[in-house]
């Protein structure tokens, strides 16, 4: 044989998650074996890759990386990318950079584009200069005093610096990246290896499930990748080719925390008992290119907190070349379903703070994604029969150091020794067989022993910003042995239901009627409220504050290439109709989701950033645990590099 | 009747069009900011002509296609991850210089002689391909002098379409004013096209495809020659960036009337 076998399959898959596959007519579909079939280029994807070709490189000779299922060929491994490039990640971050120092000893950061050692962190409460945020009765208090005592206390620019700050939120000798360059700098390493073949713009729609051979038994035999030349419901049109089914013994899944495979996995499998992934936020940020006389110096980190909304955290990070990453996260815990995003982070951008380094800076590029933050209590089943989880999908960004791209790295790493063990040992990659390799290395690191202490840390957040912050820190300080206690809700029953009369700062008749002009089409109710309730309207200068229409044409262009099907379908249309929040209009980072003078909502493929917001920004869960939006599988998004 | 053709394309890679360029002066002359940083795509024009190039060999078997393409390693191993699902072609890489303002005539000499040197080259049998102008830099001559240094005399631009005949000559539809083209006949090979869009869509990504690709590319690129390009001498005199303010929104039910009407109205505007 002289490749890996590929065929024509007329059967449909023993069993497939596509959501309308029970209906769908059988379509023949190409098959292909390979050995390791991977999901999703990220810093997981990354960190599993660079270990299993390190040791091969290493090892050339070694039969454990002979192929089984192309005799006479080496092992055959495929990773299969939803974005058009490797290179469209999207994030700014700092990162201790543990796991991937380990993988790289030598690192100069030098060699990535965008990337500095951490020069200086601050952490910064900005005290809210307009008067619109809602702020507690203790936050008013605190406010009043440090205006009061400003002077004494080194308020500056309406910000007041920590004077100090734990240990667990430094991230001294780490490292201050863009995923996107990072990802690009990983990923053309390994495919001059010549040993793994990574594909972009290649989205996977399901796990190929095996027939389930016993209770809590399920085994996932390979993937498959989505369907082309459809039309927008993914019925067959001009140039239609079935995506193809890759069979392989072994599939990594690394589609992050909206990915369509790890989605489909727990839907079938369901969660371990008392897990659950209840929280969420979205990330949403700006690279903007400095004046060339800023002061800002190249490994400089912010972080913020307490505007533009108590709830909302910021962040600045100055790369080197005069380019800052600036953005906000704003959580599930922010129970208001109007909550909104690109708005926000035009607010927070002008705080005096900020705004004295940005105001000359022009903007680069843009981008936003969904974060999984529940920790631990997320962690779903990282193995079967024939398939492992790693990177944040899996559970694994700590809460407690707000970090996640090393310890998804790290994952990759651990599962990487993990199978070369297995491949070595001539084992099959059964579910007992991964759990006592990659799950035990996993468990015994301290990527567990952290995600442990961080555990609990976040409890508090739903009493509040003054009681989350105790609680982080009473987490961090104990090591975890002391935290609050508290029920997390699912993130939909986070969402308070709306009502004009409960609209801070907005009279009920006012509410109503902008809510009602917002039914028919008019000002999006979000962005009508939040004028509403004291926040001005965004001064456009074309230059950094845009619309956020524009911003989708700015560096981080979005892209929706042609012949894939909408990757956002609402279950029950007339549910949408009838929603009284339409969290998902006002969080969908793209403007993609929009209302209809009808009162419908609308989903355009071709402005979604992929960013999975709508996915846990529904209120309603017609179909037990599912929200009334399914997110797919689907190809384009956001294409910056810089990101 | 098929022919067993012989099928070049010279395709380079540009910057992704999508990204924000923004030209600046650097050490070795014109450039763009962060060109090395930015992503890459095998230019356009060229795309097109690799695409009605593939749609050639699957109609002629026993015709062989090659994708000539001079670039830095790095990025060239870049955009072959996308284009390798595209098209099934043996890739023959250069090592060179990144940029649109290399000097066309040291860079038409080593695509020449790459060409030149392919094993069981047949200039005779020889249709070279490529872009009739690239996303870098509109000049449109670097192809045409390849076909001077391989002697080819044949050579025609802006073409959206050839027709292979059975006595082994072809028609050729080129560009000229007026929305129009003109229709050559060309009594058989070795000839030069310089693409236009051609009619053809941009193929799907096919996985097939790519994993046969793939193990020529990988060895390709690890042994591709390096080569060291002329500059010009050229200088940017003034460069404008468009601003950066839109009024963008996505129409799908007006129509195309509709739509001339208002970009009328809004390029009186301006």
């Amino acid at each position: 044989m002289s490749g890996p076998a590929i065929g024509a399959d007329a059967t449909a898959p023993v069993s497939a998650a596509a959501p309308d596959s029970a209906a769908a007519p059988v379509i023949d579909r190409a098959t292909m074996e390979v050995d390791i079939a991977c999901v999703g280029f990220g810093p997981a994807m990354g960190g599993f890759l660079t270990t299993l070709t390190r040791e091969w490189t290493a090892h050339p000779d070694d039969p454990a990386f002979a192929s089984k299922v192309a005799p006479g060929m080496p092992l055959q491994v495929l990773c299969y990318e939803r974005a058009d490039d490797i290179a469209a990640g999207v994030s700014g971050i700092v990162t201790s950079a543990r796991g991937i120092r380990a993988s790289f000893p030598d690192l100069d950061a030098t060699e990535i584009p965008m990337a500095t050692p951490i020069a200086e962190e601050r952490v910064l409460y900005l005290l809210d200069p307009i008067g619109a945020s809602r702020r507690s009765f203790a936050l008013r208090v605190g406010d009043t005093l440090l205006r009061g005592f400003g002077g004494l206390l080194g308020v500056k620019d309406s910000a007041f610096e920590l004077a100090w700050t734990p240990g667990f939120l430094h991230k001294h000798g780490g490292l201050l990246l863009s995923i996107g360059q990072f990802n690009q700098w990983v990923g053309s390493q390994l495919m001059a290896t010549g040993l793994v073949q990574i594909w972009p713009g290649t989205p996977v729609c399901t796990p190929i499930f095996a027939a389930e051979t016993g209770k809590q038994r399920y085994s996932v035999q390979g993937i498959r990748l989505a369907d082309q030349g459809v039309d927008r419901t993914g019925a067959p049109a001009d140039g239609f080719m079935a995506g193809m089914d890759v069979h392989a013994p072994l599939t990594v899944v690394g589609d992050g925390p909206v990915g369509a495979v790890g989605q489909a996995l727990d839907q079938r499998i369901g969660m371990p008992p008392g897990h659950a992934q209840n929280e969420w936020a979205l990330g949403m940020k700006m690279v903007v290119e400095l004046p060339e006389d800023t002061p800002l110096k190249p490994g400089t980190v912010w972080h913020t907190f307490g505007f533009p909304e108590p709830e909302i955290f910021g962040f600045l990070y100055v790369h080197p070349g005069r380019l800052v990453s600036v953005g906000i996260f704003v959580p599930s815990w922010m129970g208001d379903p109007e909550r909104t995003t690109y708005r926000y982070l035009q607010h927070y951008i002008q705080h005096p703070a900020l705004w004295r380094y940005l105001k000359d800076g022009t903007l680069r590029s843009w981008g936003a994604k969904s974060l999984q933050e529940s920790g631990k209590h997320g962690e779903p089943f990282l193995t079967g029969d024939g398939f492992a989880r790693i990177g944040e999908g899996s559970g694994s960004t700590n809460m407690l150091t707000n970090s996640g791209v090393d310890e998804a790295w790290t994952t990759g790493v651990q599962l990487a020794d993990a199978v070369v063990e297995l491949l070595r040992a001539e084992k099959p990659f059964t579910q007992e067989n991964l759990f006592a390799t990659y799950v035990a290395r996993r468990h015994a690191s301290w990527l567990e022993r952290e995600a442990d202490e961080a555990k609990n840390a976040r409890n508090g957040f739903h009493g509040g910003l003054v009681r989350g912050m105790i609680g982080m820190a009473l987490a961090g300080l104990t090591h975890g042995k002391l935290s609050l206690g508290g029920t997390i809700p699912s993130a939909q029953q986070q969402i308070h239901p709306f009502s004009p009369r409960k609209v801070s700062g907005v009279k009920a008749l006012e509410a109503e009627l902008l809510a009602e002009d917002a039914r028919v089409g008019g000002r999006p109710l979000h962005d009508a409220l939040m004028t509403a309730r004291g926040w001005p309207e965004i001064e456009l200068d074309g230059r950094l504050l845009v619309t956020q229409q524009d911003a989708l044409l700015m560096g981080g262009k979005v892209q929706a290439m042609a012949g894939f099907a909408d990757h956002v379908v609402f279950r029950d249309p007339h549910l949408c109709a009838e929603c009284a929040e339409k969290t998902c209009v006002a969080m969908c980072s793209g403007q993609a989701i929009t209302q209809t003078a009808e009162g419908a909502i609308a989903f355009e493929r071709e402005k979604c950033v992929h960013c999975g917001a709508c996915l846990w920004n529904c209120a309603h869960t017609p179909f037990g645990e599912n929200t009334n939006i399914d997110f797919r599988a689907g190809a384009g998004g956001l294409h910056s590099a810089e990101n | 009747m098929a022919q067993a053709l012989q099928l070049v394309v010279c395709a380079g890679i540009v910057p992704d069009p999508l990204q924000t360029l923004e030209p600046v002066t650097g050490p070795n002359g014109p450039g763009l900011k962060n060109e090395m940083v930015l992503p890459a795509v095998l230019d356009p024009w060229a795309a097109c002509a690799l695409y009605e190039a593939a749609q050639l060999v699957a109609k002629n078997p026993g015709s062989k296609l090659w994708l000539v393409s001079l670039g830095p390693k790095a990025k060239l191993q870049q955009v072959m991850m996308t284009v390798g699902q595209k098209a099934v072609f043996e890739l023959i890489p250069i090592d060179g210089p990144i940029g649109g303002f290399p000097d066309a005539h040291s860079t038409a000499a080593a695509l020449a002689e790459a060409i030149a040197a392919l094993p069981g080259f047949d200039r005779e049998r020889l249709l070279l391909f490529g872009g009739w102008e690239s996303a870098t830099r509109g000049a449109g001559v670097t192809l045409q002098l390849v076909g001077e240094r391989l002697g080819i005399t044949d050579q025609f631009q802006g073409v959206d379409q050839i027709t292979l005949r059975e006595d082994g000559s072809f028609e050729v539809l080129e560009r000229v004013e007026g929305g129009r083209h003109q229709v050559s006949v060309c009594a058989g090979t070795p000839a030069v096209l310089g693409w236009a869009t051609g009619n053809l869509a941009e193929p799907r990504n096919n996985p097939q495809t790519g994993m046969a690709n793939m193990r020529g590319i990988m060895p390709a690129l690890q042994k591709a020659k390096t080569v060291a390009l002329d500059g010009n001498g050229l200088r940017y005199v003034s460069v404008s960036l468009p601003k950066q303010q839109r009024e963008t929104r996505v129409e799908k039910n007006m129509t195309a009337d509709e739509i001339a009407r208002e970009l009328v109205e809004w390029i009186g505007a301006e």
